[in-house]
């Protein structure tokens, strides 16, 4: 059930083309300095910019999924999580709230955030639901961008735990964007450094 | 009842109104009197010209005459309804998308009402084609204008949503939807409100004007009705073609959001 995913000399604006190749079950960490194109990475990974080279998942390329379900396929965490109803649970869908339940009480949340207004909410308690807003939809390959950025130690580890699960469960390649050392040393298989002539190293 | 024609003279005393209202808020130091002024002295020689300009076209009785002049306030109407928005589509598509929009709902709606209800032989007549004409484009001008400084809008304030929604795997239809009911909404606003308050406040002008010139009210009322009707479906259907085609343009053909077809107009 557990398939590899790869980019192959991806480039976009002026980032040096990039060919990285997750295993599945595997974590790739992307490091490197604020501004050197991580996030622009991942959001040409999830199709969401225009970009030269050709993400594949399984030895299929994106461009034949449907863009709907290449980005299903491969679900992408942004840096900065966006609500856009005034209820926690108005976005995720139906018959998934059970589950969203159960992660939320996995990542210290309360059981009944999903009936939250979201402006109440704090950045890293968003944070934490859009992790499980992703999770439940199954998604198979995994683009995390800085999934632990605005949250404490606790809730740290709390998300490292809850996405090493999900892919123990799913074997899904996980391509990590981390800032911290010990995070990359706890998590990645393999580490990229994002430079301006980028270089892979095992 | 027949016209009491205006003279020259009627519409001096009109106008020495205006000139002493801006003596009185250029002495408040309203800083508005010269726009004022200028303002009030185009209405004049604008509304002039097009008195000669709509006598000689009536003298023609051409369907050239009539096309002709369509043509040239279509091209007008396209280029003002995006003139003030501060978002627009690069290398022209703004300009192409409002004056497609117009042109296909107000040239349907006009034509339409002049083949079906006005019934005159021919069916150009251009006593009746040219201000039904031109009352159709000016309301769906306005319709086009706001809904796409909306839909533009909205879109730049809120693209880390709509990413955020495609991320999550939706179509680009669901994750703007919100952003083109509201900007459809927008559009409709004007004509809505007015039809909503027809006579209650204030007595719409081309009526009055009619009942002015000797046109007994309920044939007046008649008439403002059915431009009312005529500019309500035009404005509906200017402003759902110009969201449904400028909501398809801010994405490609794989599905992103690319507001890199946007320009700020303001920077």
């Amino acid at each position: 059930m557990s398939k590899p995913f790869r980019c192959n000399n991806i480039r976009l604006f002026d980032i040096e083309p990039v060919t990285l190749d997750v295993g599945a079950g595997q974590t790739l960490c992307i490091t490197g300095p604020s501004g050197c194109g991580k996030s622009l990475l991942l959001r040409a990974l999830a199709d969401l910019l225009p970009h030269q080279g050709e993400a594949s998942f399984d030895a299929r390329p994106a461009d034949e999924f449907t863009p709907e379900s290449w980005r299903k396929t491969v679900g992408f965490l942004a840096a900065e999580s966006q609500w856009w109803f005034d209820n926690v649970a108005d976005h995720f869908p139906r018959g998934m709230h059970q589950s969203a339940k159960e992660m939320i009480c996995q990542l210290g949340l309360d059981s009944h955030a999903l009936d939250w207004q979201v402006r109440r909410c704090s950045t890293g308690e968003k944070q934490r639901l859009a992790l499980v807003r992703l999770l439940v939809r199954e998604p198979k390959v995994l683009l995390l961008d800085e999934p632990t950025a605005n949250v404490d130690a606790t809730a740290m580890t709390q998300i490292e735990k809850l996405i090493k699960t999900y892919q123990l469960q799913t074997q899904c390649p996980v391509v990590w964007v981390s800032h911290d050392d010990e995070q990359v040393k706890r998590v990645a298989d393999e580490v990229f450094h994002c430079q301006k002539q980028p270089v892979v190293t095992a | 009842m027949s016209v009491i024609s205006l003279s020259v003279l009627d519409l001096s005393l009109v106008a020495g109104l205006v000139v002493a209202s801006a003596g009185l808020s250029y002495w408040q130091k309203l800083a508005i009197s010269k726009r004022y002024l200028i303002a009030a002295t185009r209405t004049v020689v604008q509304l002039s010209l097009i008195g000669l300009v709509l006598k000689f076209l009536f003298a023609q009785q051409s369907v050239y005459w009539v096309v002709g002049w369509a043509v040239v306030i279509l091209l007008i109407a396209g280029r003002e309804a995006i003139a003030r928005q501060q978002y627009k589509f690069l290398s022209g598509w703004s300009y192409s998308l409002s004056t497609l929009s117009i042109f296909v709902s107000s040239f349907s709606v006009s034509i339409f009402v002049l083949l079906a209800v006005i019934q005159q032989t021919p069916w150009y007549q251009p006593q009746y084609a040219i201000p039904i004409l031109s009352m159709v484009i000016g309301n769906t001008m306005t319709a086009v204008a706001l809904a796409l400084d909306q839909l533009t809008t909205q879109t730049w304030q809120h693209q880390a949503v709509i990413e955020n929604r495609l991320a999550l795997g939706e179509g680009w239809q669901e994750a703007i939807g919100d952003i083109k009911r509201q900007s459809i909404r927008v559009g409709m606003i004007p004509i809505i409100n007015a039809m909503a308050a027809a006579g209650l406040v204030n007595l719409p002008g081309m009526m009055t004007g009619q009942i002015l010139s000797g046109t007994p009210p309920t044939e007046a009322v008649k008439y403002q009705i059915l431009i009312m009707l005529m500019i309500a479906s035009g404005a509906a259907i200017a402003s759902i073609i110009a969201i449904s085609l400028g909501a398809r343009h801010l994405f490609d053909e794989r599905h992103r959001l690319r507001v890199d077809r946007l320009r700020d107009s303001l920077r």
